[in-house]
């Protein structure tokens, strides 16, 4: 189409931040009416690519073209004006609000906030199918509606080009379908849909248009029809690909973990309200990885810190090897044998401002051959840190650094590196690979795979159903607080288990 | 590792240095607008000062020093002690009343109320650590309150204990009998005697290095101040350390009134020197919460106060120039401290990635 303008034309866009590259000569064309999908590893710069494009940060070099005019876009305000609206991972709505408010929140002047600005959501909804209701709460709503209320947003706003940044992270297999029948509804229309992944299967299915980038740079762009899945995670790569693939069982008849009847009540109170966690009961043995697959937010993280000791309220009965630990707290439980990745390591995991080695004594404060009558020695703490960063491949100049000097992927491997230490019996791993590179996910993967060989009982929450399936020997699916079936990895596919998470399947 | 220490030392004095001379061109620009001599006022105060000048220096030094390691142990957990004014308050009259009535004799009698003092200190701002851990009341808003009511409260005391100074309005607790004070030493033939009390606040000194960088509980509390939720994953007990670490900013609190009570007043009394909690906090500020900064900061508070003495009578300025640029140390350290804190999180990432590129180009090699 020589005629017409692409959508989109990006030419040698590069960004730099301290230390790192984020893009470098990226090139792409967007064509009118199409979904184009744009997939690499963490990391690889993807993240930053959309933030220029929507005018959150501005590009060190390069140019951007929309609709054949080359713009410079300094705001997101910049951006809309120009047609390009962006649906961020973490929806920006408010809850108390309803669709209709949150939809003209900071757009008054285009319709109105009354009966003007009710019609053009019905129409655009109607339009492209999105189905929804302009009177709603947002908080009755479900995850696939609330970002079909995102992507109204951004039409409303005039969008003709749509950015989606790791749409399907969030949804169960039948909302990613559904959303994909949005997206061609949008296509069909004359937009253009950026689509940002690197889930390859789905990328695959929806996408007209497929630009790989690889540390920071457009490595190619390519037909999906011509591709397969493996061909596009090489190019992502650049190597061969990892995968959580299982291994012969070594689970064993020894109970590691034995949870039974554990309870955490909501925020109104024991008795009252449906409480967070509902009567949980199940063991891990020795050698075995029981995983937890369900929607976010459905007990998973209130399980885990039930299961620490960080959640004041819980009842029930937690046994570990033998050891009581209902009435212990959270310093005694680990010294009981739980290695803890927690699920968010920036929070829970690491003193970002502290030097690693401080970094690989928390948690471990009481244990040896650091701490001796009451005192931490230094060199004995350094020492152990060089051992996790040679053992663990933690790329780091030294002990010394600062924590958030380091990439995601190897404070990551630290964090795996110092939980492996100090001879756990039960490792809870939650999330263990998110926002972590390839290469670290591949090493992740093969620390656990250790873990289980070598006789760890190991807890597994994890929001990828391709690792669940790979790394567990049982999966247990969580809704709304309550253990609602469980499944042999071996003989379920990640569908079967997305309906199991929603609850619109039973157990097999 | 000498090179990237050495950058760090280098970045850890740039920060105060840049705070200083932003403070010092403020004030230099409020002496131009009220049109005062801005250079005869900086030759007085960054004069060399005499030997009655330095015993003076010392002992306000020490005084503040105290001040500003009480505010530091609360700021490395996150909390903001802004109630060493009260603690100091309570602690040192419940001293002067215990050593005042000498029950023991001689030394044994200052020790006990020195640990009288501390004990009275913690207990007040134990208050504000109980509250902040059971029930989340700001410490910030429970200790101004605190302030107020110690006030009063020594106060009322004071009236039932106190003996009237003879020829004197002034009220007062009971002098230390001479064997319970603590000696000063002079320097060189100075009228004015240094503290001997500027030893123990040199080994508190030390006591809080030693305990925040070489103790589990120090890592503990570094820990917690950083990351409260990471610190509830380690397993640490936040709720206790709150209160726990309010108790310890209570007791150096409660040291600051001691090198006052034992070697100038000998009795606590309606005209006690007030206010010094809240110079601790700027200088805990100012030196970055380390033992040796706050020494610096104390130093350098103590200096410009005794040199702005003279500036009425020799150039005909308010010494109240000097609280202006106190005040503004305040800012421009918080200011500077950021940026030089942001500068050296992004040098700290080049090298990171300058050796992972290291790394990866020998890789390929």
């Amino acid at each position: 189409m020589p005629d017409v303008a692409p959508a989109v034309r990006l030419r040698g866009i590069g960004k730099r931040f301290p230390g790192v590259i984020a893009n470098d000569d990226i090139n792409i064309d967007v064509a009118r009416g199409t979904i184009h999908a744009i997939v690499g590893e963490n990391g690889a710069g993807k993240s930053t690519l959309m933030k220029i494009l929507y005018g959150v940060q501005a590009p060190d070099s390069g140019t951007i073209e929309i609709a054949g005019e080359q713009v410079s876009l300094s705001s997101p305000a910049d951006a809309i004006r120009h047609g390009v609206g962006m649906v961020f991972q973490h929806f920006q709505l408010a809850d108390n609000f309803t669709v209709l408010e949150n939809v003209v929140l900071g757009a008054e002047k285009l319709h109105g906030i009354g009966a003007a600005a009710r019609a053009e959501i019905t129409r655009i909804s109607d339009a492209y199918g999105l189905g929804i209701e302009p009177d709603r709460l947002v908080e009755d709503l479900g995850v696939g509606a609330r970002q079909r209320v995102e992507i109204l947003k951004v039409l409303y706003r005039g969008a003709k080009v749509v950015i989606l940044d790791e749409p399907t992270a969030v949804l169960v297999p039948q909302e990613v379908d559904e959303l994909f029948g949005n997206l061609r509804e949008l296509k069909a229309e004359g937009l253009s849909v950026i689509f940002i992944s690197h889930k390859l299967d789905e990328v695959l299915s929806v996408a007209d248009e497929i630009t790989v980038i690889r540390r920071g740079t457009t490595v190619a762009t390519v037909d999906p029809a011509g591709v397969t899945s493996r061909q596009l995670a090489e190019l992502m790569v650049g190597s061969e690909l990892p995968s959580p693939s299982t291994e012969s069982s070594t689970v064993t008849d020894r109970v590691t973990l034995h949870v039974a009847d554990l309870s955490l009540p909501g925020p109104e109170g024991p008795g009252q309200g449906r409480p967070l966690l509902d009567a949980i009961s199940f063991d891990i043995h020795a050698g075995e990885v029981l995983g937890i697959a369900g929607v976010e937010g459905n007990g998973q993280a209130e399980l885990v810190e039930a299961i620490m000791g960080m959640r004041p309220g819980a009842t029930g009965s937690i046994r570990l090897g033998g050891v009581d630990l209902d009435q212990l707290s959270t310093r005694r439980r680990r010294e009981a044998g739980i290695g803890y990745i927690p699920e968010d390591r920036h929070r829970h995991g690491l003193l970002l401002d502290a030097p690693l080695w401080e970094n690989r004594v928390l948690g471990h404060q009481t244990r040896k051959p650091w701490a001796r009558l009451g005192l931490i020695d230094r060199k004995a703490a350094r020492a152990d840190t060089e051992r996790i960063v040679a053992d663990y491949d933690v790329r780091t100049p030294g002990v010394d650094t600062l924590a958030r000097a380091l990439s995601g992927g190897n404070q990551q491997k630290l964090i795996v590196g110092r939980e492996m230490s100090g001879e756990p019996i039960l490792l809870i791993a939650a999330h263990p690979t998110r926002g972590v590179d390839v290469g670290a996910q591949a090493a992740i993967w093969g620390h656990i795979k250790q873990a289980r060989r070598e006789g760890l009982a190991v807890l597994l929450i994890s929001a990828d159903l391709d690792e669940l399936i790979g790394l567990s020997d049982r999966i247990e699916v969580i809704l709304r607080g309550r253990m609602v079936g469980s499944f042999d990895p071996s003989h379920v596919t990640p569908e079967q288990l997305g309906s199991a998470m929603t609850g619109a399947g039973g157990a097999a | 590792m000498k090179g990237p220490r050495l950058v760090k030392l280098g970045l850890g004095l740039a920060a105060p240095v840049l705070a200083l001379l932003l403070a010092f061109l403020i004030t230099s620009l409020v002496l131009v607008v009220a049109g005062d001599p801005v250079g005869e006022v900086w030759s007085t105060i960054l004069g060399v000062p005499e030997e009655r000048n330095i015993a003076n220096i010392l002992n306000n030094a020490t005084v503040l020093y105290l001040s500003g390691l009480a505010v530091a142990v609360g700021f490395r957990m996150n909390l903001f002690n802004i109630g060493v004014d009260g603690q100091y308050r309570v602690a040192a009259f419940v001293a002067a009343v215990v050593a005042g009535e000498a029950w023991l004799p001689g030394a044994a009698n200052t020790v006990l109320a020195i640990l009288a003092a501390m004990l009275a200190g913690a207990a007040w701002a134990g208050i504000a650590g109980v509250l902040r851990a059971r029930r989340g009341v700001s410490e910030v808003i429970s200790t101004i309150m605190l302030n107020f009511i110690a006030t009063g409260l020594v106060a009322y005391f004071l009236r039932r204990v106190a003996v009237r100074e003879e020829g004197s309005n002034d009220i007062g607790t009971k002098e230390i009998p001479e064997g319970s004070r603590i000696p000063g030493f002079s320097i060189g033939d100075g009228p004015t005697e240094v503290y001997g009390f500027i030893f123990l606040a040199a080994l508190a000194g030390f006591v809080y290095w030693f305990v925040l960088n070489r103790t589990r509980f120090g890592f503990d509390l570094r820990a917690t101040g950083r990351s409260t939720t990471a610190a509830v994953a380690s397993g640490i007990s936040v709720t206790k350390m709150t209160v726990v670490a309010m108790l310890i900013s209570g007791a150096v609190a409660g040291l600051v009134g001691l090198p006052l009570l034992f070697g100038d007043s000998y009795s606590y009394g309606s005209t006690f020197q007030s206010g010094l909690g809240f110079a601790g906090i700027a200088i805990a500020l100012l030196g970055r919460n380390h033992p040796i900064g706050i020494a610096i900061g104390a130093l350098l508070f103590a200096y410009l106060d005794e040199q702005s003495n003279p500036l009425q009578i020799l150039v005909g300025v308010s010494p109240d120039i000097v609280a202006i640029t106190q005040g503004v140390i305040v800012l421009t350290v918080v200011i500077s401290y950021e940026v030089v804190r942001r500068y050296g999180v992004r040098l700290e990432q080049h090298a990171v990635a300058r050796a992972l590129e290291a790394d990866r180009q020998e890789a390929r090699a």
